[in-house]
């Protein structure tokens, strides 16, 4: 399987992303630059990073989503492609309108930085297969605009296909209170495409991939994808 | 010709920023402030002389770019 990595400028996430993307393919993914026009032959698994890009003017992910590499990643999205869209990337990818929704201004008003845990809510896509339903993930949230809302009509339909891919849940000795870090509907924290091989997620993934970082949960949505390889 | 194009968030979309301003209004002793939002105001100087092909343009651009309309109402002014 092959990976790449979209770098805009403003990225900051996107090393930590490349390196799970290795340790669970084996591989180092291809570096795309925001100003390609294509991406590399055979890749297989787009990731969109963190970060600020184009220092989050105008809306957060806005100047992003009209980069020429996008329509490159919509078409891969379009021909089945799978796609992950961490923090900034989801903002990207909801900008793309390659998932839904709309990310606002976190109801605290606060940049917010610390652990959460997330409840998985469905195994039904490329990157939760490893999972089960209601496993807890510890990973990290850092970024100022992560309130997910969308209207009545999208929210039914995520909840009626099960696209709902992870809640925030209060962790251990956590308050109830404390578990939504940014005041998404519904506590919703990640959210998958209608073919489910487009994820969005505001907590970081690739930031809780390896021990050494304090907790290696989030490498389970990487190593899903060898399971898909070999499927 | 220039397009005074306002974008503000929809009717019924929580607006946590126009909140804070009205709490620190409230600080600040002004009375009688209701709810308050917060919008942006964008100015595009446009070389088209002709205003109806400016607005079908600057509106192009809102719906293209300049707003995200899942949560933003857009207006356009030619000036």
């Amino acid at each position: 399987m092959k990976a790449a990595v979209v770098i805009f400028p403003g990225s900051n996430c996107d090393r930590d992303m490349a390196v799970a993307f290795e340790q669970a393919l084996g591989a180092a993914p291809a570096w795309v630059w925001h100003k390609e026009t294509a991406l590399p032959e055979g890749i297989d698994v787009v990731g969109l990073p963190g970060g600020f890009s184009f220092g989050d003017y105008l809306r957060c992910g806005a100047i992003a989503a009209r980069s020429p590499i996008m329509r490159a990643v919509a078409d891969h999205a379009g021909r089945g492609g799978m796609v992950l869209a961490v923090c900034n990337g989801w903002q990207v990818a909801i900008e793309a309108g390659l998932l839904p929704g709309a990310l606002m201004r976190n109801t605290s008003l606060k940049f917010t930085c610390r652990e959460v845990t997330l409840r998985t809510e469905t195994t039904d896509s490329p990157f939760l297969s490893g999972l089960s339903i209601g496993d807890r993930l510890r990973m990290p949230v850092a970024h100022h605009d992560g309130a997910f809302i969308a209207d009545d009509a999208t929210l039914a339909q995520l909840n009626g296909e099960g696209r709902v891919a992870f809640r925030y849940v209060a962790g251990n000795h956590q308050a109830a209170e404390r578990a939504n870090p940014n005041g998404s509907v519904e506590d919703i924290a990640g959210a998958l495409s209608a073919n489910r091989r487009v994820l969005g997620m505001m907590p970081h993934p690739e930031r809780a991939a390896d021990p050494a970082l304090g907790a290696a949960e989030g490498g389970r949505l990487f190593s899903a994808l060898t399971q898909t390889l070999a499927a | 010709m220039k397009a005074r194009i306002e974008i503000t968030l929809k009717t019924g979309v929580l607006d946590p920023q126009g909140e804070a301003i009205r709490r620190a209004l409230d600080g600040l002793g002004f009375e009688g402030v209701g709810g308050v939002r917060q919008g942006k105001l964008i100015e595009v100087e446009l070389s088209e002389t002709d205003p109806a092909a400016a607005r079908q343009a600057a509106e192009q651009m809102c719906e293209k770019l300049l707003a995200n309309t899942v949560i933003e109402r857009y207006s356009v002014e030619i000036v």
